[in-house]
């Protein structure tokens, strides 16, 4: 099975005499859905965001859909982001943009025509039950409504890989279950790897997933 | 609203740095257009002892423009009934020839000092009256106004310049996180602030605007024309081609430098 990310010895830390992430050694199959867990400060963000270029390799070899990540140039490392879906805790919207164009952002950037857009954003809207909200900005919206939007536009330009950082940490159980659906409709449907840090994994999941954990900066494959 | 006012901010700053900057090119106008005025009223007066031609004048230096003999008809006229004839008329042989001269431009103080001393050097030359104090003092007041006026335009400059800077970090700020976020997704820095760029030649566009509008209404209303006139003054304040072009250009250099400061200077969060 081909693997979408490789990790061998890596070591991530943002200063040098403080290890985050220490030698660690695991792949991540395409296809696959998979959860990363923690306690807090353990390092599971620090991790994903090495897997979209936001951290470099302090020691080791990461390589994400193929790309090595030691030493990415930006160029290298814009072509891997315009195929990674990302969501964050925090959403990340573009305040001042409407719902509709927030979705477009990840096609904008990869230069589909208005057209083509324009119809994937609405099928995307649709999907999310958000099309009545197009027109709004995210600030008009509730939490669970703006991660809906999150999920929709990191779906939007049919990415690889969807990094998600605590996508439902600041939901309530409705929207967090309709995020969770999301999620593995994205994997089922689309064939898409998903890997999730979160700190704990929801019950009642319909696919099959691989759980590594963060301790004390090594992760563990927990069976 | 926010987003308004920092706009109307850098409109307003870079339409001071536009008009400091005008306000600099039509003083420097004006102060040629009363210095060719002056020129035309302004002669040094040369006593011989012989009779010159023009062409000889314009030889002794490339300053000289023309030249006309002064008649003493006049002076003996007066004469007339205080001296007997034989008497006048040999005053008339002895009475030296007097020239006035007319310069190409107006000259600096030291530029009359050597002319004077280019005249004077022919033998048959035996006086040069430049009328030195009063031309130095008409200079002297020129150059203060001048200097007063560059003194102003720079200060207003630089103080515009630290206003500017100051947009510019809000700027850093306000559009950091759009920024972020584009780049999240993978878009390449011309694409993450092509926002910028569009507003700030936007706002550049309308300051130079901004800046035709009033000297337009400056010129229709003659605002400043007519006072001029009235000291025998023509001049263009505002060359609604040339100096648009010029402010425009201006305006678009320092806020598209602002903008890649911004861009040159953002550091994506990790």
């Amino acid at each position: 099975m081909d693997k979408v990310i490789v990790a061998e010895n890596l070591s991530l830390s943002y200063k040098e005499f403080e290890t985050i992430i220490s030698k660690a050694t695991f792949s991540i199959d395409a296809g696959s859905f998979v959860f990363i867990t923690g306690a807090s400060g353990s390092g599971k963000s620090t991790l994903l965001k090495s897997f979209y270029g936001a951290i470099e390799p302090r020691q080791g070899q990461l390589s994400v859909g193929g790309v090595k990540m030691n030493h990415i140039g930006t160029s290298k490392l814009n072509f891997l982001r315009r195929h990674i879906g990302i969501v964050f805790q925090d959403y990340k919207l573009i305040k001042e943009w409407t719902i509709e164009k927030n979705v477009m952002l990840p096609l904008i950037i990869s230069g589909y025509t208005s057209d083509v857009s324009g119809a994937q954003v609405q099928k995307l809207l649709a999907h999310v039950k958000l099309t009545h909200q197009a027109g709004k900005y995210p600030p008009e919206l509730s939490g669970g409504e703006q991660q809906r939007v999150a999920m929709a536009r990191a779906l939007a330009h049919n990415p690889i890989l969807i990094l998600a950082d605590e996508p439902t940490g600041n939901l309530d159980e409705y929207s967090s279950s309709v995020i969770w659906s999301l999620l593995e409709g994205a994997n089922t449907q689309l064939k898409t790897t998903v890997v999730v840090v979160t700190h704990h994994i929801p019950e009642g999941l319909k696919v099959p997933y691989k759980h590594y954990h963060i301790e004390f900066g090594t992760i563990n494959e927990i069976a | 609203m926010k987003s308004l006012k920092n706009h109307i901010s850098l409109i307003i700053a870079l339409f001071t740095v536009l008009a400091s900057v005008q306000i600099y090119v039509a003083v420097d106008r004006t102060i040629a257009a009363y210095e060719s005025h002056l020129k035309n009223d302004y002669s040094v007066i040369v006593v011989a002892n012989k009779t010159f031609t023009p062409q000889e004048f314009k030889t002794m230096s490339s300053m000289i423009e023309r030249s006309e003999p002064i008649s003493t008809a006049q002076v003996l006229e007066r004469l007339k009934g205080e001296m007997s004839e034989k008497n006048l008329a040999l005053l008339k042989l002895t009475l030296p020839k007097f020239y006035r001269i007319y310069l190409n431009r107006f000259p600096t103080p030291h530029e009359i000092n050597g002319l004077q001393k280019k005249l004077q050097k022919n033998s048959s030359i035996e006086r040069v009256e430049g009328f030195s104090q009063t031309h130095d003092t008409v200079y002297k007041l020129m150059l203060l106004f001048k200097d007063v006026v560059q003194v102003f335009s720079i200060a207003i400059a630089a103080v515009t310049s630290l206003l500017i800077l100051k947009e510019m970090r809000l700027w850093q700020f306000q559009h950091a996180e759009r920024m972020n976020i584009m780049a999240l997704f993978g878009a390449p820095v011309w694409l993450r602030s092509a926002v910028l760029f569009r507003l700030a030649i936007v706002d550049a566009m309308i300051a130079t605007l901004i800046l035709c509008f009033s000297f337009f209404i400056i010129d229709y209303y003659a605002i400043l024309t007519l006072p001029l006139k009235e000291i025998g003054i023509s001049v263009q304040l505002f060359n609604f081609v040339n100096d648009a072009l010029r402010s425009l250009a201006i305006s678009l250099g320092i806020s598209i430098a602002l903008t890649f400061t911004i861009v040159m200077f953002h550091r994506e969060e990790e």
